[in-house]
This record gives C-alpha cells, sequence and structure tokens, in this order.
C-alpha cells in the first residue's frame, strides 16, 4: 500500500509474473498480495481488461459462499452436496468468493472482522505502527481473544519489542493476552522482558521462579531455586522462597542417606516399613512426618531430626503436635504418644498437656486403631464434658461413659447405656452395681 | 415427593438437533479423508465424543483404530492420521515430526474442535508441519447433557478468562447463542451481568446483524435469556453441595453427564459406568432433592418395589404370564437403578462422616452469614494444620476471604508445598482470594500506568484493575438480596420454602436470587444498589425486542447462560424457582463446575 509507482515497476521489470495457482502450496499471502499488485498494475500497461477473466486465469475455487457458514446448520446430505473441494489444506484450497473481494483496502474493521471468520487474510500491509494499533484496537473491540492473539503475533513479529511493549502497557487488555500467549508458548524470555519492562517485579519474580516446576534433577533444581532467593517476591513469598531451598536441600541430604539405610538392610525401621516414596519434593509437613516416623529418636544435630525441622522452618507447635502425633500412632508407639502430651511443672509433678485439644488427639489414635486402654486414657482428659461422653460412646470406652455419669448423677443416661452394652460383660455388672448402690444420690 | 410440574408448565424445546448435528459434521470431517484412518483424540475431548458417536458410527466411516492422544507419538500404520483436539496442538507436533524423522509420509489432518486459534497454526508454522497437515474445525460446541442442560464442555473457558483474561473463547460462546437462535428462534429478551457476559452479547449481536434474515421470521421458542458470568457470584460455587446430584458430584465427579460408581458402590467388584440424566427414573425424583430427605425416598420406593414383587404370589398362571412380559422388566431395571443409588447414597454418608461433614457444613453457614468468624478461622486453621485435604482447605480460605472481604490472616502456604506460592498468586488475581487492602489500593505501577493513559483507554485501564481492587462486599449484597433467610424454628427441607433449601435452608444462591430478582423486574431496575455493589456498573444490560409472535408459553421458557461454570445446585435451585412461578429454565453452561474444579483450575502444578 505504501509502495511507490516505482517500486512496482521494479518488482515488475524483476519478477516473472505466472498465473497463480493455488494448487502450489507456497500460499505466502504477501505474494498474492504481490501478485495481485502485478495484475493491477498490468491493467496500467494492457488493455482494458476483464476482472473476471482475470481471476479465472490466477485462481481457482468455489462459487461465492459455498463455504460452510460456522454456526448455521448444515445436514449431512447437504453437505456433501456442495462440498468444496477442500481434500489437502482447505486454507490452500480456498472458494473463489474469498478472493473475489480479496482487496487491498479492507479497513482494519474489515480485516479484523475476515480474522474472526477464520478466513485467511494477510496483516502485512499493515505497516505504519498507526496502522499496526488501528488494528489492534479493532480487534479489542471485536472482543474475540483469537483475533487479538493473531493481532498481537503479527505485532511482535514486525514491532521491536519496546514499542510493542509501550504501546500494549496503555491497553491492557491486548497486553493480558500477550502474556498468556507467551505463558502458553514457553517464551520465557520475552515474558521476562516484559514484566522487567512493565515493572511488575513482584510477577517478574514468580515467573521466573515458576520455571522449577520444569527441572526434574533434584541437585539442579536447587541451584536454580538459589538463583530465585534475591528476586523481588513479597516480604512473605521471600521467607518461602528461602524455605523451599533450604528444604529442597535438606531433602536430598535425607533422601541419599536414607535410601543407603534402606538398600544395606541394616535399619530396623527401614525393614519393617519400607518407603513408599522419595522425600524429595514433598510438601514441609509431609517431611516432618516423615521424619517423626522414621528419625524421631534422633539428636537435635542432625539435619533429619524432628525437632531440626521444627526449629529451622519455625513450625509452631500445634502443628509440630498433630504431626508427630499422626506418626508415632501409626507406629503404635504409644510411649511416645504419651510422652509427647507430658510436661513436668519446676516441682516435678507431671501433667498431660495437649496443645490442639484432647477431642482430636482421640480422633486421630482412633484413626491409627489404637486399643480401648489408650483411647480411654486420652477420653478422660477430655475437659467439655459433653464431648468426653460423646467421644467416649462413640469409641466404645464404656469404663469412661459408666463413670462420667455416676459422677454427673446421671441415672436416665446410664440406664439408656445399659442396653448398649453387651449382655453379661463387666460392663453391665458394674453399671448394674452402681444403679443399685445406695451411696449416690442420682439426679433423676 | 419429587415436586411435579405445574400444568402449565411450558415443554422444554428438543434439544437432540445438537447431537445429530454434531454428529453429522462429524461425520463430514471423517469422509474428507477416504479410506482408512486413525483417529488420535486428546482426552478432554474423549468423552464428549462418547456422547455424540459410537465405535460403530465411527468404524461405519473407516476409522480403523482410536487413539487417546497422550504425550508420546503412538505407532500406527494406516496411511491416514486424524487428529482432534482443542488447543494442545503440541501433541499432533510431535506425533507429525516423529512420523518425519522415521520417513514416513502420511496425510494429516487436524480437527480442532470447536475452532482452531492462530496460535495453534503459528505453532505448526515454527515447526515447519504447517504444509503437511490439513486443518479443518468442527464447530462441536452444545452437548446436551439433558433435557434441560447444555453444556459447552470448555472446563478451560474458568480459568482462561478468569485467571488469564484471554477472550479466545468469547467468539465461541456467541456462535453457540448464534447457533440457539438460528434453531430455536430469536430470544426476545435478553439480560446480562459481567464482563465477559456483556462481550459475549455483543460479539453475538453482531453476528446476527452480518448473517440477517436467517432467524427472522422464526417463532421464539424461548422468550428470554439471561448471561452471568461466573465471578459474579463465587460463593455459590464455593459451598459444599448437599442436594443430590450436586453431592454425587462433588463425592464421585460426574464427568460429560456420567459417573464412574466404584466397587463400593455397585457392591460388586467391578466398576459401572452411569448415565445420570431425566431417563432415569430414580435419579430424576431424587436428583434435586435435600440429601435428608433422599435415604426415606429411596427405602419407601424399596418398600414400594417389593410390594409389586410380592403381588405374583397368589397369581395364576396367566396373570404370572403378564407380569412376566410386562411389568418384570421395568421393575428389575428399577430395582438395578435403586440398588446404585442406595449404594453411592451409603457410600458418600461413609465418606462424608469420616470428614466431619457436618462440621464443615456447620463453619461454611457461619461464613455464610456472617456470625462467629473467630470460630470459623480457627476451625480453618485447623482444617489446614490437620491436612484433611489441601483442595478443601484452600476453598474455605477463599470462601473466607470473600465472605469477609480479605485475607483475616495469611494462610499458611508451608503446608501445601511451596509449588503453592504460584496457586495462591493465581487465586489472587482471580479475585477468589482478596486481600484486605488498606483506602489507597493503588500500587505504584497503576498509577504509573495511569498517567500514562489518555482519556479514551481510560475506561479499558479502570476496568483492568478492577479485579486488583475488586472488593467482594457480600455481606452488603447478602444483606441487600435477603440472602440468608429468616427462619422461625426449624427450616423444613422436605417442603423447601425457597431456594436456600439447596444449602439446608441457610443461604439462597447468590446467582440465582439475582436471575429471579431481574425476571422478575423485566430489568435491573431497583438492583442498582446491588450491581453497583457487585462492581458491574458497565456491565448490567437488559435488551427487549417487541416481538408479537412470542407466545405466552415461550415467555415462560428462561436460557440461563452460565460462563465460567455452573454446579448443579445452582441447576436444582432454578428447577425449584421454575416450579414455584410455572417457568421452566434451560441451562447452558461452560462447563459444570464445583468448588474442587474450581480450585483444581487455579493450581499450577499438574496432578
Amino acid at each position: 500500500m505504501n509502495r511507490t509507482k516505482g517500486d512496482e515497476e521494479e518488482y515488475w521489470n524483476s519478477s516473472k509474473f505466472k498465473a497463480f495457482t493455488f494448487d502450489d502450496e507456497d500460499d505466502e499471502l504477501s505474494q498474492l498480495k504481490e501478485s495481485k499488485r502485478a495484475v493491477n498494475s498490468l491493467r496500467d500497461f494492457v488493455d482494458d481488461d476483464d476482472d473476471d477473466d482475470l481471476e479465472r486465469v490466477s485462481w481457482s475455487g468455489e462459487p461465492v459462499g459455498s463455504r460452510t457458514r460456522p454456526g448455521s446448520f448444515q445436514s449431512l446430505s447437504d453437505a456433501l452436496s456442495d462440498t468444496p473441494a477442500k481434500t489437502y489444506a482447505p486454507e490452500l484450497g480456498r472458494p473463489k468468493g474469498e478472493y473475489r473481494d480479496y482487496s487491498n483496502d479492507w479497513s482494519p474493521s474489515d480485516t479484523v472482522r475476515r480474522l474472526r471468520k477464520g478466513k485467511v487474510c494477510s496483516l502485512e500491509r499493515f505497516r505504519s505502527l498507526q496502522d499496526k494499533l488501528q488494528l489492534l484496537e479493532e480487534a479489542v473491540s471485536m472482543h474475540d481473544g483469537n483475533v487479538i492473539t493473531a493481532v498481537l503475533i503479527f505485532l511482535k513479529r514486525t514491532l521491536c519489542k519496546e514499542i510493542l511493549f509501550r504501546e500494549l502497557e496503555v491497553r491492557q487488555v491486548a497486553l493480558r493476552h500477550l502474556i498468556h500467549f507467551l505463558k502458553e508458548i514457553g517464551d520465557q524470555k520475552l515474558l521476562l522482558d516484559l514484566f522487567r519492562f512493565l515493572d511488575r517485579t513482584e510477577e517478574l519474580a514468580l515467573s521466573h521462579y515458576r520455571e522449577h516446576l520444569n527441572i526434574q534433577d533434584p541437585e539442579k533444581r536447587k541451584e536454580f531455586l538459589k538463583t530465585c532467593i534475591g528476586l523481588p517476591f513479597s516480604a512473605e513469598d521471600s521467607a518461602h522462597i528461602q524455605d523451599h531451598y533450604t528444604l529442597l536441600e535438606r531433602q536430598i541430604i535425607i533422601e541419599a542417606n536414607d535410601r543407603h539405610l534402606e538398600l544395606a538392610g541394616q535399619t530396623e525401621i527401614f525393614r519393617k516399613h519400607p518407603r513408599k516414596a522419595s522425600i524429595l519434593n514433598m510438601p514441609l509437613v509431609t517431611t516432618l512426618f516423615y521424619s517423626c516416623f522414621y528419625h524421631y529418636t534422633e539428636a537435635e544435630g542432625t539435619f533429619s531430626s524432628p525437632i531440626n525441622l521444627k526449629k529451622t522452618f519455625k513450625i509452631p507447635d500445634k502443628q509440630y503436635v498433630l504431626t508427630a502425633l499422626a506418626a508415632r500412632a501409626k507406629l503404635r508407639a504409644w510411649h511416645d504418644v504419651d510422652a509427647l502430651f507430658t510436661t513436668k511443672n519446676w516441682l516435678g509433678y507431671t501433667k498431660k498437656r495437649a496443645p490442639i485439644g484432647f477431642h482430636r488427639v482421640v480422633e486421630i489414635l482412633h484413626k491409627n486403631s489404637a486399643p480401648v486402654q489408650i483411647l480411654q486414657e486420652y477420653v478422660n482428659l477430655v475437659e467439655d464434658v459433653d464431648t468426653k461422653l460423646n467421644l467416649a460412646t462413640k469409641f466404645k470406652c464404656h469404663d469412661v461413659v459408666i463413670d462420667t455419669c455416676r459422677d454427673l448423677k446421671d441415672r436416665q443416661q446410664l440406664l439408656a447405656y445399659r442396653s448398649k452394652v453387651d449382655k453379661g460383660s463387666a460392663e453391665e455388672e458394674k453399671i448394674d452395681a452402681l444403679l443399685s448402690s445406695p451411696q449416690i444420690r442420682w439426679k433423676n | 415427593m419429587a415436586f411435579p410440574h405445574r400444568p402449565d408448565a411450558p415443554e422444554l424445546p428438543d434439544f437432540s438437533m445438537l447431537k445429530r448435528l454434531a454428529r453429522d459434521q462429524l461425520i463430514y470431517l471423517l469422509e474428507q479423508l477416504p479410506g482408512k484412518k486413525d483417529l488420535f483424540i486428546e482426552a478432554d475431548l474423549m468423552s464428549p465424543l462418547d456422547r455424540i458417536a459410537n465405535v460403530s458410527i465411527l468404524k461405519q466411516h473407516e476409522v480403523d483404530k482410536l487413539y487417546k492422544v497422550e504425550n508420546k507419538p503412538a505407532l500406527s500404520s494406516n496411511e491416514h492420521k486424524l487428529l482432534a483436539c482443542r488447543a494442545a496442538f503440541l501433541f499432533s507436533v510431535d506425533l507429525v515430526n516423529a512420523d518425519k524423522l522415521a520417513g514416513r509420509t502420511r496425510k494429516y489432518k487436524v480437527i480442532f474442535s470447536p475452532q482452531k486459534f492462530y496460535a495453534c497454526e503459528m505453532v505448526l508454522e515454527e515447526e515447519g508441519i504447517y504444509g503437511d497437515v490439513s486443518c479443518d474445525e468442527w464447530a462441536f460446541s452444545l452437548l446436551p447433557l439433558d433435557v434441560d442442560l447444555l453444556s459447552m464442555e470448555l472446563p478451560e473457558f474458568f480459568r482462561d478468562y478468569f485467571l488469564e483474561g484471554d477472550q479466545r473463547w468469547i467468539n465461541t460462546v456467541a456462535q453457540a447463542l448464534h447457533l440457539l437462535s438460528t434453531l430455536y428462534g430469536s430470544f426476545p429478551n435478553c439480560y446480562g451481568i459481567g464482563r465477559c457476559a456483556k462481550m459475549s452479547y455483543e460479539l453475538w449481536r453482531k453476528l446476527e446483524e452480518e448473517e440477517d434474515g436467517e432467524t427472522k421470521g422464526r417463532r421464539p421458542e424461548i422468550g428470554h435469556i439471561f448471561l452471568l458470568d461466573r465471578d459474579v457470584d463465587f460463593v455459590t460455587a464455593l459451598c459444599s453441595q448437599v442436594v443430590y446430584e450436586g453431592l454425587v458430584d462433588d463425592t464421585f465427579r460426574i464427568k460429560c453427564g456420567s459417573v464412574d460408581f466404584g466397587p463400593e458402590v455397585t457392591s460388586s467388584d467391578k466398576s459401572l459406568k452411569v448415565l445420570l440424566n431425566a431417563e432415569d427414573k430414580v435419579f430424576n425424583e431424587i436428583r434435586n432433592e435435600h440429601f435428608s430427605n433422599v435415604f426415606g425416598f429411596l427405602s419407601q420406593k424399596a418398600r414400594n418395589l417389593q410390594a409389586q414383587y410380592d403381588r405374583r404370589r397368589g397369581m395364576d398362571i396367566k396373570q404370572m404370564k403378564n407380569f412376566v412380559s410386562q411389568e418384570l422388566k421395568g421393575l428389575k431395571q428399577e430395582h438395578r437403578l435403586l440398588s446404585l443409588h442406595i449404594g453411592a447414597c451409603e457410600s458418600i454418608m461413609k465418606k462424608k462422616t469420616k470428614q466431619d461433614f457436618q462440621e464443615l457444613i456447620k463453619t461454611e453457614h457461619a461464613l455464610l452469614e456472617g456470625f462467629n468468624i473467630r470460630e470459623s478461622t480457627s476451625y480453618i486453621e485447623e482444617h489446614i494444620d490437620r491436612q484433611v485435604s489441601p483442595i478443601e482447605s484452600l476453598r474455605l480460605m477463599c470462601l473466607l476471604s470473600i465472605t469477609e472481604n480479605g485475607e483475616p490472616k495469611r494462610p499458611k502456604m508451608r503446608i501445601y508445598g511451596p509449588d503453592h506460592l504460584l496457586t495462591f498468586s493465581n487465586l489472587r488475581r482471580a479475585g477468589l482470594l482478596t486481600e484486605q487492602a488498606p483506602g489507597d489500593t493503588l500500587t505504584a505501577v497503576e498509577s504509573k500506568v495511569s498517567k500514562l493513559v489518555t482519556d479514551k483507554a481510560a475506561g479499558k485501564i479502570t476496568d483492568a484493575f478492577s479485579s486488583l481492587a475488586k472488593r467482594s462486599n457480600f455481606r452488603a449484597i447478602s444483606k441487600k438480596l435477603n440472602l440468608i433467610p429468616r427462619v422461625d424454628g426449624e427450616y423444613d427441607l422436605k417442603v423447601p420454602r425457597d431456594m436456600a433449601y439447596v444449602f439446608s435452608g441457610a443461604y439462597v444462591p447468590l446467582s440465582c436470587r439475582i436471575v429471579e430478582q431481574v425476571l422478575e423486574r423485566r430489568s435491573w431496575q431497583g438492583l442498582d444498589e446491588v450491581v453497583r455493589l457487585l462492581n458491574c456498573s458497565e456491565f448490567a444490560f437488559t435488551d427487549m425486542t417487541k416481538d408479537d409472535k412470542a407466545s405466552s408459553e415461550s415467555l415462560r421458557l428462561i436460557l440461563v447462560v452460565f460462563l465460567g461454570g455452573c454446579t448443579f445446585s445452582e441447576v436444582s435451585a432454578l428447577r425449584f424457582l421454575g416450579r414455584e412461578k410455572g417457568y421452566r429454565f434451560i441451562f447452558l453452561t461452560t462447563a459444570v463446575t464445583n468448588s474442587a474444579r474450581l480450585m483444581e483450575a487455579m493450581s499450577e502444578v499438574k496432578a
């Protein structure tokens, strides 16, 4: 469009014009356009030529409107009767109708409309920045993301990135499309450049960090994470990135050590409970569980000891107790469970305390099929009487139920519970003894 | 028990035509490559294809082998290859290049469904196989999952639009609406809310104008259309579902209208794929029921069935013959369905008891109503600590954040593994987690940008940042729209009074309430404040065409379009509203969704 007449003549003189057929695979639109231009310029030299004639020579195709319009109903038989010759690459054997109106003078809005319909359409003629931007704005106002992206692909190819970025900065809808496009095709470099240009430091950092997902080798991943540590994350995220690095570093050490131990077959815990999976890349809590399971008694100085993990990653008490409890209960190490909740005061008296509430302790123990004696002990420690009674009933801790009813002087409830215990059992006897005891002043 | 429709309720249009249409188009595409061919199908398209064409149809059209596209090249001997895919065009690239390397030349056709993207073509070109393959489109964008439910089967819509801001599916939506208006007449009354709804509507209108005349003169079968963006109401989609169909979806995942019941349900050693729709008589009666009613209903049904079987005692030979030839088959069928759904209920009960479902629901209700926030917060924290389920915890955090307008306490990310840093960032960008921002929400970048902006683009900029500065205002909206019903005494779930029954009487789904209110007014009039609180002042629209041809029956048919997905709870709630008012609702959704799907869509770590 911006070519001067001189240009055109030069083109004409320097290239051999031949009839353009679409059976050829070189469907470069620029070529098409240039051919057309050549044909048009021919007119200046030759006598009046009929448009139709030229088209007959130049391209073959179907009559206007034969293309199946997307969205409109066309039954199979209809479709077969007027099948265009779309045997190989339908874009190449396009119906004539599309070319009849092929023109150099499509406005941006016409061009965008054609793009939306999925028709082939050259964008090459939009060479000035103003034209390009107008095209983009038309695409955005059409709302079709596919077209917006098509225009962006063109702009990305024909503008230097600084200009492209600068213009997109004030066109947020288009900008979002470009960002998504770059993510999808995996053009990480340009994406990072873009974020840098936009001063979106946090997105830049996150985007860089995201790459670690593609790194399988643990050592390499660790090294990569190291490069993320200084990046401009938010304060809280920064701490997590640091933790992520430290955690993976630990996991690599633990993994190497434990795999060795397991293979050697000398360590009882690994023989009895072979590891189901590697600990690499697991979340912190899973790592803590693992360490409570396999390395519970280790001294604080070793990397794999639970206490060391707790300190390094500032794991809150509650979290720690929950995890340790689950791990030790799974191993049925009731003694460890007991120790977990035992505190000594300065006079040496011991007391049971649980930061998570004993009702939760009971549930976790039950889930790990703890025996009734153990359950009973912890049910008894539940403070709220109703909760205690409920749990005791649910988990069949008969003694607790019976004693609680007695303490509540609730004769009715005890009577009701009698029907739930086995006939002739010790529990039934105990209930009967209580019910007939003259010493209790029942409230009902 | 299942509520019957009012006698004057309108008949639903026949949507099976859409299936025929999709099938015909597929066959047409298959016939374009004559002779034997292999068909490679992307995993996402498997189930939808299943609902359209069976293997024998494919065989009839000379599909020799069928492959599910995985990330490795499959070996096949046929000369022709057909690939059906969405945007995952990279698969096909690998496939073709592997053949090329091995020196095999074949004909390839890539079929994009529902449409081809320029970005895909670009990749084909860059990979140097542009000329080696031909591309086509299978414009299959509407799958009738049930008599009143159409799905576009585009689960990716949610992430693409609401997270990435990519508008690539808007044209697909507009095309789908255009197809519907071509087949079933134009819609005299249009309403919508949300940015995407507005854009889809505008593009659709443009299509109609361009192809003027096609829909003219057709008597409209559907009187109203209502378009709604998912981000107008995240809260409803984040809640645990308690109507049967929703619960089945939450528990077993309904995929493309069918569900895989495992051995724990079928009480045999094999799994069973079951279609769940109106044709399943037992399911049809319980699908919209609150779960607490379902057991009673099923056992009543079982007793009736027993009684019918028992009738055969004391029959003479002729009666027996009749019974066997006429009734037995039906009874057996019912028996089979009944035992299946009883099995499903048992399995649901078992799973839910394990998860302290009661406590969970209590917390959700407290969040919706806005009381005991501290207690709910500590419940959620404990939920995280206990590592019950990361997805569940995320969901609760989002619910807390949106209902309370901010993250009261920063979530404990360490529990999720460090990769979830990216997930949280996504949740915030999509507006599923809102941060409690101080008054001046504009960041340095934003103000820098606003300085650069010309007047013309100013609107677009504010809009682009609206999601950043967006506040959910849930509490105020809830008050305005009366979403929390005041109940004296127990809410009788057996005899629901309002749409709140789908959440045990605790909450009327916001999305459904909006639809109800607008339909009542036939406009947004009087809802300005609500619209403003929803941050949708520019995106709420009404468009009425005077159409004398619209019958009174058609005016009681309403098509509700959910952009970004709808849940079965919403479907049930609107079905209920329809029964109350003598309407019938038809649902068009980009995909059926639920809270877990929303959360998974935000994850960066692909399972």
